[in-house]
């Protein structure tokens, strides 16, 4: 079977620039809805903001590259101890480098754990990528002269932004950081994966023989594309950090690596809009629905999971597509 | 000295033979049906809960409880397996994943609004509570009830798969299903079949080992990881490789906390990155 690697989203010059343009649109707009409707509880839309650069982060390595983890949370929690610890233990407050340490945090964790996760394929993979992840929750718990081991990371206290903007309860100045961050973030990975080396990604992701037959190294894209996912992720931990000004050791947990996991599949794998809807909407579900029982919550995420595998396996943003496009071939 | 090496011994070998009992049913429909059962768990920790409801509420005996629990487990999992399970056999790993994890978020939600958030105790028989005395040492009688089951369990499944006529159809079905359905194999009955004894494994691991993984809501999540660990090592379908990975891991386990409980699960895992990365396909995987 015959399978280009070039895909639609590469066809049509300015084409996919407008309809990126309008899709930043549509973020920033989300991001000034949620800000008028939720003004006193901007810490929960950081809070989502964080997890969807978690998503994203897992959209680019297991969505574009086809690499199956369950660990995802070992990059996220390592940017998050590593900015938390560059707070509290060497003095470094400034809520941009704290983000830069995260991301570097990430990265270095991605580098080492890529190269035995990568080794893997299928089931392998899974258990790797999970056994890695406890381990590093097992280290960051015994190590608590840096990390404060099960009480967690506390007393992280960010300076202004830029020196002019205070980062307090109310988390405005923490908001506007998160929103500017994802954005960016977007773009840099809708760059990315629009670039050759996505299209290798995806190359791989389809048919990692003939990748190798091309020529193409497969394991060194794979560990680049684990890389820079962990340095997102790594940015989505400093950024929790800065935000909650504490790091627990639930930031490198199996729960959070399978619930990343599920706002991908539930927003829709390989598209980064649906990391992106994914997230907000997973987020906000839970907040609503665990604040009256959090074991309901648990049955209704269970069923909703089965649900969006039997029914709807593209997701939401990927069925919506696909809705769309036969209507738009209906009328033609 | 001797003393507490006999002791971590018969506790790691205990443990050992429970992980067998509930992830050897794992292992088969992963080897058969070549689906990664996450849920596996779920199944034994219904186990848990009826045969605890069993014992408690009913006053049936333990052995009455048992079955009981047994059965209800199977006929639990059944329209399970007939509606969600088999639309996703051969599919990707991940696919899978999701899929069975859902399932289990599903049973511990249920689980915990009709039984509660408390732990559930399935009292042991008079029987099996007091030690045993093996001459120059004492075992605690369960301990010694589980090692046997376990022990059982792995020579009737040799049996069956190795030497009946059932076996014959399973490892037909494993090696191509297509020849075997046009030989006249029931590929789906072999399925059902198959799934039914795997989950009534599991719930016979859950009661069993019901002391030393105590039976509440997140039981199907909390032992989730280890299991899925354990069948990845043994490599799937093979009874001897799984045998082996269960003793391995109960052994390093147990050690692991008795000499460096500061580490926790530390060195557990250490082993398992170790474990996985030299054999990828299971310690004596069946060729695939």
């Amino acid at each position: 079977m015959f399978k280009p690697f070039i895909g639609s989203a590469a066809a049509g010059g300015t084409k996919w620039f407008l309809r990126d343009v309008f899709g930043i649109g549509v973020i920033l707009s989300f991001a000034c809805v949620g800000f008028v409707l939720f003004p006193n509880n901007l810490s929960l839309l950081t809070r989502i903001v964080g997890i969807a650069l978690l998503v994203l982060s897992l959209d680019l390595i297991t969505g574009h590259c086809g690499v199956a983890t369950l660990g995802q949370s070992a990059v996220f929690g390592a940017g998050a101890y590593l900015a938390g610890i560059a707070a509290v233990r060497w003095g470094i407050n400034d809520p941009l480098l704290m983000i830069a340490f995260g991301a570097i945090g990430g990265a270095i964790v991605a580098a080492l754990s890529g190269v035995i996760i990568l080794r893997g394929h299928g089931l392998t993979q899974l258990v790797l990528s999970i056994a890695i992840a406890q381990m590093l929750q097992q280290i960051a718990n015994k190590a608590s002269a840096y990390t404060g081991g099960s009480d967690g990371l506390a007393g992280i206290d960010p300076l202004p932004i830029f020196g002019l903007f205070v980062i307090n309860l109310w988390g405005r100045a923490t908001y506007a950081l998160a929103i500017v961050l994802v954005v960016l973030v977007f773009i840099f990975l809708r760059i990315l994966t629009r670039s050759p080396f996505g299209m290798l990604c995806r190359g791989i992701k389809d048919d990692p023989v003939r990748a190798r037959a091309m020529g193409a190294s497969v394991r060194g894209t794979l560990l680049k594309a684990y890389v820079i996912s962990g340095a997102v992720a790594g940015m989505g931990g400093a950024l929790t950090a800065i935000s909650t000004q504490v790091v627990g050791l639930d930031s490198l947990s199996f729960q959070l690596s399978a619930q990343s996991l599920v706002m991908l599949v539930l927003g829709g794998a390989g598209t980064l809009y649906g990391a992106l809807i994914g997230a907000v909407s997973f987020v906000l579900f839970e907040d609503f629905v665990s604040a009256a029982n959090p074991f309901h919550w648990l049955t209704i995420v269970g069923a909703l999971l089965v649900a969006v595998v039997l029914f709807a396996p593209k997701g939401l943003y990927g069925e919506a597509v696909a809705l769309a496009d036969r209507m738009k071939r209906d009328r033609l | 000295m001797v003393q507490t090496f006999f002791s971590i011994a018969v506790d790691a070998f205990a443990f050992g033979m429970v992980l067998f009992v509930i992830t050897i049913g794992m292992s088969m429909t992963m080897g058969l049906m070549r689906v990664v059962n996450l849920a596996h768990g779920a199944f034994a920790m219904i186990g848990g809960y009826v045969a605890s409801y069993a014992i408690q509420a009913l006053d049936f005996g333990y052995a009455t409880a048992l079955l009981i629990a047994i059965c209800t487990t199977i006929v639990v999992a059944i329209p399970i397996e007939r509606l969600l399970y088999r639309r996703i056999y051969r599919a990707p790993e991940l696919t899978q994943v999701l899929m069975t994890i859902g399932i289990t978020f599903c049973i511990i939600g249920i689980a915990n609004y009709i039984a509660g958030p408390t732990l559930k105790i399935i009292p042991l028989p008079e029987f099996l509570r007091g030690p045993v005395d093996l001459g120059f040492r004492s075992i605690a009688a369960y301990k010694l009830s589980a090692i046997a089951i376990g022990g059982g369990v792995a020579i009737a499944l040799w049996f069956l798969i190795e030497r009946t006529a059932f076996g014959v159809y399973i490892r037909a079905t494993v090696d191509n299903a297509a020849m075997a359905g046009s030989l006249g194999v029931n590929a789906k009955l072999i399925y059902a079949a198959s799934f039914a004894i795997a989950v009534g494994l599991a719930a016979l691991g859950g009661i069993v080992g019901a002391q030393m993984m105590p039976i509440e809501p997140y039981y199907a999540l909390r032992y989730m990881v280890m299991f899925l660990v354990v069948v990845s090592i043994g490599g799937a379908g093979s009874i001897r490789g799984a045998l082996v990975a269960c003793l391995l891991l109960g052994a390093i386990d147990t050690t692991g906390r008795f000499f460096v409980p500061e580490y926790g699960e530390f060195f557990s895992y250490l082993a398992v990155v170790v474990l996985v990365s030299l054999f990828p396909n299971g310690l004596l995987a069946r060729a695939a």
